[in-house]
């Protein structure tokens, strides 16, 4: 039971990677490679600041906005100085790598008896749980499903609200149809900007969450996922015909937590590790050409 | 309204020779004239209305548009001033958008959007009074994706849109050209109807000469960059589709002959 819900766990922290790579890959039409690196950033990042005392919320902002700025970075260098997006998000994402590494310091760092998101939430809302009959150990772990459960949910509804605004409905407009973005008076480029930092903002949130449920950062983490991110989009609308905004959200999210369960399920059933990165794109794949197979149902 | 002042685009390939799209072309639109363009492939037509769009930058010359000095404007600052009509009607608007979204985001032309609601009662109201008054009928859609609508049907959608806040200047860009004729005939009685009820100032583009006889006060011919016919008033009335046609061919012959001129020539000398 616990490893099941360990498995949602981290299906729900890596729901905010599918929904980053939702905004970037569906709204803007953008494959964005930066993902790899700015989840390195924001674990990094929030890893740094807690093991140097800061508080851990506090600290996962701040590895969101370092990864928001990245995500402008490659939004300015296509947008502005024409550079194609994948070689965009390639060059920031390789760059990051240096960066990681140099704020990190050495290529992995444990988080030790510092105190987490996730120990916070175990403190506050375990002992609550095991009073209710729940097993003590059992109840921290799904304090822990809870509270990713709950930062997926609060995410993807501010996504769904901000999307519905005049600027976030421009924005969806822009990433859809650039010319009649540009034809009613909006600056593409500056939409870009802001959803890329989006994006970039929420894939290094899950940096930091992952890093802190696991407990420790690491400068090789971020490797493949941006593959993550749109297999379980893909995986998603292939399980859900999403045609609304809010639908295809909880869709992209589901799309994560499927995955992860996916992954340990074939792990578990004796998968050797090293083809793990080889069934993840063929499941991609399935997800992608699945919809062409099951008829127009499935059609987004 | 519209002033061109000496406007030329020169497109100039790597290793290629340059070629003059628009050579010299001075053009004053005074407000609420329907102006019509019409020329052949290469005229420089599109040309003219991208240097006025934004969408093209001028190689000399300047534009002024409503009193401001826009030659170095870019294509959004100009969509406060310019509605546009694109030839291809998912160009114009966004497939995954609803019809209502769609409008929304064209209320918001040449303003700060803010993080206000994009839809709201009285939006939803006033498009479905606006839409309903075009076509009957489509005001029931305004939830649908609009990618989900037939071509003429997101032309018209668009045609609202464009002068939602009424522009200082329409351009419709060969915008009936992808669409059916019964299609083609529903935009064109459309868009007459709102520059007539706008009392608007328009550009528009077209292949029709059907409609460049029947539509607009006034009608100019492009050919290699230059207006070769500038009519309005009486003359313009009495044009007729035959008669555009027999200007064509008098143009294609005269480029023929300027062909076969500049092949001797060159066979003699070069």
């Amino acid at each position: 039971m616990i490893t099941l819900l360990s498995t949602w766990t981290f299906g729900l922290a890596l729901a905010l990677v599918a929904l980053g790579v939702f905004v970037s890959y569906r709204l803007f039409s953008f494959p964005d490679i930066t993902t790899d690196g700015s989840f390195t950033l924001g674990a990094v990042v929030a890893a740094g600041l807690i093991v140097a005392g800061h508080d851990p919320a506090l600290a996962t902002l701040a590895g969101m906005a370092a990864g928001a700025t990245a995500g402008v970075t490659t939004a300015v260098i296509h947008a502005f100085l024409g550079v194609e997006p994948l070689l965009a998000g390639i060059l920031v994402s390789t760059a990051l790598a240096s960066v990681n590494l140099v704020a990190l310091g050495r290529s992995n760092v444990p988080l030790g008896q510092s105190a987490t998101l996730f120990d916070c939430v175990d403190r506050r809302f375990g002992p609550l749980l095991a009073r209710c009959g729940v097993d003590a150990t059992l109840a921290g772990e799904l304090a822990r499903t809870g509270f990713a459960l709950a930062i997926v949910v609060v995410a993807a509804t501010l996504l769904y609200l901000f999307f519905r605004t005049r600027l976030g409905t421009a924005m969806r407009a822009g990433g859809d149809t650039p010319t009649m973005a540009r034809a009613l008076g909006r600056d593409t480029g500056l939409l870009t900007c802001g959803g890329l930092a989006i994006s970039n903002a929420l894939t290094a949130g899950a940096g930091g969450l992952v890093a802190q449920y696991q407990g420790f950062a690491d400068v090789q983490m971020g490797i493949g996922m941006v593959v993550w991110g749109m297999a379980s989009v893909f995986l998603g609308r292939a399980l859900v015909h999403a045609a609304g905004l809010g639908t295809a959200l909880a869709a992209a999210a589901a799309g994560s937590v499927t995955f992860r369960l996916l992954v340990a399920s074939a792990l578990r059933a004796g998968l050797d590790p090293d083809w793990l990165k080889a069934a993840t794109a063929a499941v991609v794949l399935a997800a992608l050409v699945a919809p062409r197979f099951l008829g127009s149902r499935s059609k987004p | 309204m519209l002033d061109l002042d000496n406007a030329s685009v020169i497109f100039q390939s790597p290793g290629g020779p340059a070629v003059r799209a628009l050579d010299g072309v001075s053009l004053h639109v005074p407000a609420g004239q329907f102006v019509v363009v019409i020329g052949t492939n290469g005229s420089g037509k599109s040309t003219l209305q991208g240097a006025i769009a934004g969408t093209v930058r001028l190689s000399s010359g300047r534009i002024a548009l409503a009193g401001h000095d826009i030659t170095h404007w870019s294509q959004h600052a100009r969509a406060g001033l310019v509605g546009r009509v694109f030839q291809d009607p998912r160009a114009g608007t966004a497939a995954s958008l609803s019809v209502l979204e769609n409008i929304a985001v064209a209320a918001c032309r040449g303003r700060l959007p803010g993080l206000g609601w994009a839809t709201n009662r009285g939006l939803r109201q006033e498009a479905a009074d606006r839409l309903g008054r075009i076509v009957p009928g489509l005001e029931s859609r305004l939830d649908q994706p609009i990618g989900s609508m037939s071509g003429g049907q997101r032309q018209i959608v668009t045609l609202l849109m464009a002068t939602w806040h009424r522009p200082e200047l329409l351009l419709l860009d060969e915008h009936t050209a992808a669409l059916d004729p019964a299609a083609a005939d529903r935009v064109v009685r459309a868009t007459a109807d709102l520059i007539r009820a706008g009392r608007l100032t328009a550009l528009m583009i077209t292949h029709s000469l059907a409609q460049a006889a029947s539509l607009g006060d006034r009608l100019i011919l492009l050919h290699r960059g230059r207006i070769e016919l500038d009519v309005d008033g009486v003359a313009k009335r009495r044009l007729t589709p035959d008669e555009l046609a027999d200007r064509f061919d008098a143009l294609r012959r005269a480029d023929q002959l300027d062909d076969a001129a500049a092949r001797t020539l060159a066979d003699l000398y070069v």
